[in-house]
């Protein structure tokens, strides 16, 4: 087995008496595509914010990429990317603007710059948006703009919550394109989704219910385990006795 | 240090984009500053004054000719008795009443001393506290020239030099305007800087553009850098348009240093957009902030000395004036402005801004957190 990047045990975040993650326990490897599945409501993005050092935990333990998530969150940072559930990219700044200002904050030379923002947009095929104003884009774009500002600083993680909702099939195809990409070169994707074919996609996974990890293994052992054809089944058995959710 | 480079890049850039909010930051003070001088004029004539003579004398007609003459009043009652001038007050027809009791020449000759009765309307408490005010100023001047006459010259030595207060002594003619000028600048200065940091951290709250800046290495005294260092530079432009906008059409030219005026400026705008910043770190939605920053400027002006003076105030509310920014910026324009104070005048009000800046700024660092 190759070298554990991410390391949870009974990992927990309360917000008063409500749990929104309960005693969460994984391990996730290099260069793996994990998918991290849940009802609405289940607590993916709070499991995903401490790992990403943004939020930290009431109890438990973990490491990201090595580093403690109480005590070393900004060497976390260092080495993570991070697209959040919420567009949060500047509306009001070009494309081009936005992966200088984000590849300025981690550092990046000017040279890298301009080298990273060529290659970035003509991977993304946004050649003739570059000098556009993000507020215009379409979403499918806006997103696949969001992962690339993630993985600008060649993190060896990257957070991904829920990077497709919303976008049309298409673009989701080639989304999943430049996730794979990224995989390739050895960085690993741990992804939030609710489209069930997209979670075929993933090395192994995780479902989440109602705060709590219920499953883990991959796709098709899990199908296995619970004796149905896709992965819509396994969801809906574990998911459908959920009591949170909207 | 690269990092606060592409901060203020980023900064200014969205500055620059917001055409209609950047106007508004550079014409707004432009033309408050050429109305409001114009409304909040605080000198007052026709002040309606009510005259009881009982006296008849030649030179109790002398005090009533010589305030008639000054130009602030005008006399709306000469009546026999302290009873009917009273009517007038109730009916508010008179805002003062001057009562010359009888026997006040053959007093003021003989016995070289003479009482004199005001009585100040109340209800219009500016009108008829200004208007005493002037009364007894030319009741003191009329003092002199009497005694000039009366007295030979050896005795006129001791007559009591005639008072005026320090702001009229630096502002001779009574110009209000010249008075409030460099106080509504030091306003505006401080409202545009604190509400445009106040609502700018909360507004990357509200858009979710915070979450994407946290969560990268970021040090947290450069992410308030590069929010302070835009608003400073903004906040002295506006000051630099402000002291142009007094000297064009007030022909206000500062009597001390320019220098120090500036240097004093980049000193208090560093407290006020501290404070700003700090708000905006406790605050989740504009509106909050919004809120809060307007609880705090209704305090700062109102208790800035501007429209009331503070030597005036309870002794609570003098303590509270100390922990307001804002009148150390309006005495120092001030004196700075219409005195011609030194550095060495304004060392103590530089002293206590500098400690607010260093203690705001290093709050809002720690209390901006990145995670929660
Ligand atoms: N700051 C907070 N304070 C209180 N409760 C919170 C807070 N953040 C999240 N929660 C609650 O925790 C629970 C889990 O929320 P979370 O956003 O992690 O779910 P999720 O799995 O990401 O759902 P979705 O699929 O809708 O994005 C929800 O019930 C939510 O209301
Ligand atoms: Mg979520």
């Amino acid at each position: 087995m190759s070298e554990t990047v991410i390391h949870a045990e009974n990992l927990t975040k309360r917000f008063g008496d409500f749990v929104a993650a309960n005693a969460l326990t994984l391990e996730v490897y290099k260069g793996e595509i994990f998918g991290f599945l849940g009802a609405n409501g289940a607590g993916k993005t709070t499991a995903m914010r401490m790992f990403c050092g943004l939020s930290i935990p009431t109890s438990g333990k973990a490491t990201i990429a090595g580093y403690d998530v109480y005590r070393q969150t900004e060497l976390i940072k260092k080495n993570i990317g991070y697209m959040s559930q919420k567009f949060s990219l500047y509306e009001d700044l070009t494309v081009l603007e936005n992966i200088r200002f984000f590849g300025g904050i981690y550092g990046l030379s000017n040279a890298q710059l301009k080298s990273k923002s060529d290659e970035l947009i003509t991977q993304l095929g946004l050649q003739h948006e570059a000098k556009k104003l993000v507020s215009g884009l379409p979403l499918g774009w806006k997103q696949k703009l969001s992962f690339s500002v993630a993985v600008l600083h060649q993190p060896k993680i990257v957070f991904l919550d829920e990077p497709t909702g919303g976008v049309d099939p298409v673009t989701r195809r080639q989304f999943w394109d430049l996730i794979y990409d990224a995989a390739d070169k050895g960085v690993t994707i741990f992804v939030t989704t609710h489209y069930m074919d997209e979670a075929e996609y993933c090395n192994r996974i995780s479902i989440m219910v109602d705060g709590k990890i219920e499953a883990l293994d991959s796709p098709g052992n899990l199908k296995k385990h619970f004796q149905v054809d896709s992965m819509h089944e396994v969801f809906y058995q574990l998911a459908r006795g959920a009591k949170r959710g909207e | 240090m690269k990092v606060i480079k592409f901060l203020l890049e980023k900064e200014f850039r969205q500055i620059f984009r917001n055409r209609s909010i950047l106007m508004l930051i550079m014409v707004m003070p432009i033309i408050q500053l050429i109305l409001l001088p114009l409304a909040a004029n605080y000198e007052v004539k026709n002040i309606n004054l009510s005259v009881v003579d009982h006296d008849h004398s030649p030179y109790s007609q002398k005090l009533i000719s010589k305030i008639t003459a000054s130009g602030y009043f005008k006399l709306t009652g000469y009546d026999q008795s302290y009873k009917d001038a009273f009517h007038l007050i109730e009916s508010d027809d008179a805002d003062l009443i001057l009562e010359i009791p009888n026997g006040f020449e053959r007093n003021l000759i003989r016995e070289d001393e003479q009482k004199l009765l005001v009585a100040v309307n109340a209800i219009n408490g500016v009108k008829a506290n200004l208007g005493g005010a002037y009364l007894a100023n030319i009741i003191r001047n009329y003092n002199t020239d009497i005694r000039f006459e009366l007295l030979p010259s050896e005795k006129f030595n001791q007559v009591p030099m005639i008072d005026i207060t320090s702001s009229n002594w630096f502002n001779p003619f009574l110009n209000y305007r010249v008075y409030m000028v460099p106080g509504i600048l030091a306003i505006l200065v401080t409202m545009i800087g604190g509400f445009l940091t106040a609502l700018n951290i909360v507004k990357e709250k509200e858009a979710g553009t915070i979450e994407q800046i946290n969560v990268t290495p970021i040090k947290k005294h450069h992410f308030i850098l590069g929010k302070l260092i835009p608003f400073w530079i903004l906040g002295n432009i506006v000051f630099i348009i402000g002291l142009l906008v007094s000297w064009l059409i007030y022909g206000i030219v500062p009597v001390g240093s320019l220098t120090l005026l500036f240097g004093f400026i980049a000193i208090y705008l560093l407290a006020v957009l501290g404070l700003g910043l700090l708000i905006s770190t406790f605050c989740d939605t504009q509106q909050q902030a919004m809120f809060i920053m307007f609880f705090f400027m209704m305090i700062f002006i109102l208790m800035g000395g501007l429209f009331t003076s503070i030597d005036s105030m309870p002794d609570w509310a003098k303590t509270v004036t100390r922990f307001n920014p804002v009148s150390y910026l309006i005495s120092v324009m001030r004196m700075v402005i219409l005195k011609g104070s030194s550095l060495h005048d304004v060392l103590p009000h530089l002293g206590v801004v500098a400690l607010f800046a260093i203690g705001l700024n290093s709050w809002a660092i720690l209390n901006y957190k990145k995670a929660n």
